[in-house]
């Protein structure tokens, strides 16, 4: 059905639509209005048969879905930023163990400084857990992809995160086809776990692994993925058949036939990115961009294929590994090994930072005259890092450091009004 | 507390005496179905307390439960002597998941078989415990601990306190009691082992979260111990049983001495051992006659130091202190018996 909604209210009705068992969760910004939906609805009686735990923190969070997990309920939690951080050693103890989980991440950035705001520092901190991580580029495909997780979480038992741009779609208004009980219900089959605590067939779960089996149970967790990479693309079919609708896969392409320029990036800014294509595309720029869904596991082949007849590729990425550059960037470089084709990294929307057509036009453009360096912080303000630079240069006890920036941000503001 | 028709003291030994009691009054240990929840085969050292008191516990559980048990356990000792893999000493359903969890995670089974059994896909009324000792219960775990205490969440959560990180090579832990050697507080400089003033008593925090029952116990009174478990079981909501567990190793005693120890950290008063419910202590397994607190602490090195050719008078004197406070504030003193 057709509705005007907020994404993290159309999140929490998908999550309803699956049927969980047992939802726990904290609250964190921009987290917070899809449990709040969800717990409403348990509340009301309009999810019945699901416990609702209000937990004392996003690790305890994490925890409670591993005993509900194991003990073969249907488990969902959701957090963002410093909340998916502090659950960092359940998370791995998650897909350690091997329990479908499914959790949103509302994508948020990481402080130090503190920043409530947009990018993808959280999730893709944890892109070697050992969870699969998609990523949703509309409201429309986030509802999707949730849907979607619980069938591949079960089917492989591994946890799947489902990583959606926080405020810009969490919190944005638009049109969401929410599916019928029916639909969801003829597309998920109910939970049959793998592994479950029973009284009556009991077993040991988690138990001490040594030298001998341990890279076993690795590789194990690498070859369920690897599964995954197969899984993902029938699933999104499947979906397609009961649905009416692409949403899910690997990855998507957008005007990449002819393209010499490709754009890839991930989530919401897909978006804005193609728009800038259009209009370099009326230009008569041959650009196109290719959208990673599933960036775990990382559809190398998928990419490969797609970046083949390719002279350039732009990664836009909304972080990076300090110390070295893109995080997205490696991975495709990866995908492209003994493709000789040039690689720019552009770093865009931390904590954020809007991302306009424009500052994307002026990188395109640049790469497709490869005139951009290999590593682009994009609209970073040269006058304000200068600045601070000259002041540790001139005294040791220069202070904290984006205390000074938001000073020097607030006098160039106050010059110019 | 336990009612228990023969006072085994009296027959000049204190085994646990079954053939003094009818068949009905023995113990679960005593009886031939026992499940051995924890069984043998285990890599316990010899004379753990912790192996001891967890047997005891899991088999009261799983005799008061009809079998229909699983088990949450922290990482510890416990979790690495009863599961090096791929055996597992566990009769019972049981998962480990990190060294601070075990209480959400036993949260997380409660709500799942609550579920399951509305769903009516089980009618079995299936209970959980979750078991750490006082690192992974007192320290580490203490958030998931009080967390679960709040909500009231339907889990028996069990501590072994052997008063220190053990596991890792006896380090302190906040169960860790003053004056104690341990490798992070050595019996040197001006105070030597743990300092006095520190240190929190996880079962009186229980309490302060009014949960519907509370309780200490020790591996020398196995009845009082069953007991408690399966009074615990009783109850609907969270409950805390909170055990003292010698460690031959870190405590530095003999491995044979493990329950005298543990009835004297009784009969001194160092270690009350009492019930509550709802906040409000409702008994005390009473002190015949108080012995000195020196009789517990000379036959274990962690306190070596006290005894040395030069007596830490001093630090003996408020080590004694705390027991007659514990024994005023818990009210210890078997005023028939005197």
């Amino acid at each position: 059905m057709l509705k005007q909604m907020e994404g993290s209210q159309a999140v929490a009705e998908a999550i309803a639509l699956c049927r969980p068992e047992v939802i726990c969760a904290y609250p964190i910004s921009p987290q917070t209005h899809i449990v709040e939906g969800l717990g409403e609805m348990v509340k009301g009686g309009e999810l019945p048969e699901c416990e609702f735990i209000n937990v004392e923190s996003e690790f305890a969070a994490m925890s409670v879905a591993i005993g509900s997990s194991a003990a073969g309920a249907r488990t969902y939690t959701a957090t963002a930023a410093q909340g998916l951080l502090f659950m960092v050693e359940a998370v791995y103890n998650a897909s350690g163990l091997g329990l479908p989980i499914v959790m949103t991440v509302a994508n948020r950035a990481i402080g130090a400084p503190i920043n409530i705001w947009n990018d993808h520092s959280d999730s893709i901190s944890q892109r070697d857990s050992g969870w699969i991580q998609l990523f949703a580029e509309t409201n429309q495909e986030a509802v999707d992809l949730h849907i979607q997780a619980f069938k591949l979480a079960e089917e492989l038992s591994l946890p799947v995160m489902v990583c959606m741009d926080g405020f810009i779609l969490t919190h944005a208004y638009e049109r969401v086809d929410i599916p019928s009980k029916e639909q969801v219900d003829a597309f998920l089959p109910k939970y049959e776990p793998r592994q479950v605590l029973d009284p009556n067939d009991p077993v040991s779960i988690g138990a001490m692994v040594g030298p001998e089996a341990f890279t076993e149970v690795r590789y194990l967790e690498h070859q369920k993925q690897m599964q995954a990479l197969e899984l993902i693309p029938e699933i999104a079919a499947e979906f397609k058949a009961g649905f009416q609708r692409d949403s899910g896969g690997l990855v998507r392409g957008y005007c990449l036939e002819d393209a010499d320029t490709v754009v890839v990036a991930m989530g919401s800014v897909l978006g804005t990115i193609k728009d800038t294509i259009d209009e370099m595309r009326d230009a008569g720029v041959k650009i196109g961009v290719l959208g990673v869904i599933s960036f775990r596991p990382f559809p190398l082949e998928a990419v490969r294929a797609a970046l083949k007849n390719a002279k350039r590729v732009v990664v836009v990425e909304k972080t990076f590994a300090v110390g070295i550059g893109g995080i997205l960037a490696t991975d495709i470089r990866t995908a492209m090994d003994g493709i000789a084709i040039r690689d720019y990294t552009v770093v865009a929307g931390l904590g954020g930072r809007p991302i306009t057509r424009k500052s994307l036009r002026e990188v395109f453009n640049k790469a497709t005259f490869d005139e951009l360096p290999a590593l682009t912080f994009l609209d970073l303000d040269w006058a304000i890092v200068n600045k601070q630079l000259a002041r540790e240069r001139a005294k040791r006890r220069s202070g904290p450091t984006a205390e000074n920036i938001l000073r020097d941000v607030g006098d160039h503001v106050a010059q110019h009004s | 507390m336990s009612f228990q028709p023969v006072k085994f003291y009296q027959t000049g030994t204190f085994t646990v005496g079954n053939r003094l009691l009818e068949p009905d009054q023995r113990s679960v240990q005593a009886n031939m179905e026992r499940t051995n929840s924890l069984n043998s085969g285990h890599r316990a050292c010899q004379g753990c307390g912790e192996a001891l008191g967890a047997r005891y516990a899991i088999d009261a559980a799983m005799h008061a439960t009809n079998n229909q048990l699983i088990a949450a356990n922290a990482t510890g000792c416990l979790e690495v002597f009863s599961t090096p893999y791929p055996e597992t000493s566990w009769q019972v359903p049981w998962i480990h998941s990190l060294f601070g969890n075990a209480a959400a995670v036993a949260t997380g089974i409660a709500a799942a078989i609550k579920v399951k059994r509305l769903k009516g896909e089980t009618k079995e009324d299936v209970r959980v415990v979750a078991q750490g000792g006082d690192g992974g219960t007192t320290d580490i775990g203490f958030g998931c601990l009080s967390g679960m205490f709040e909500r009231n969440d339907d889990v028996l959560y069990i501590c072994y306190d052997n008063g220190g990180y053990m596991n890792t090579g006896v380090q302190r832990s906040s169960a860790t009691p003053p004056a104690a050697r341990t490798a992070t507080t050595m019996p040197v400089g001006a105070e030597p082992g743990n300092p006095f003033g520190q240190g929190k008593f996880v079962p009186s925090i229980a309490m302060a979260h009014e949960i519907p029952y509370v309780a200490t116990a020790t591996v020398a009174d196995l009845r009082d111990l069953e007991h408690k478990v399966k009074k615990a079981m009783t109850f609907r909501g969270a409950r805390y049983i909170h055990i003292l567990v010698p460690c031959p190793l870190g405590w530095g005693s003999p491995s044979g001495d493990t329950i005298k120890l543990s009835r004297l950290a009784k009969e001194t008063g160092l270690f009350p051992v009492f019930e509550a419910q709802y906040g409000e202590i409702t008994g005390s397994a009473k002190i015949r006659e108080p012995l000195p607190v020196e009789e517990y602490l000379r036959p274990q090195k962690r306190y070596a130091h006290l005894f040395g050719k030069k007596p830490a008078y001093e630090t003996i004197v408020r080590l004694q202190a705390l027991a007659d406070r514990n024994i005023r504030r818990y009210s210890l003193l078997d005023k028939e018996a005197n």
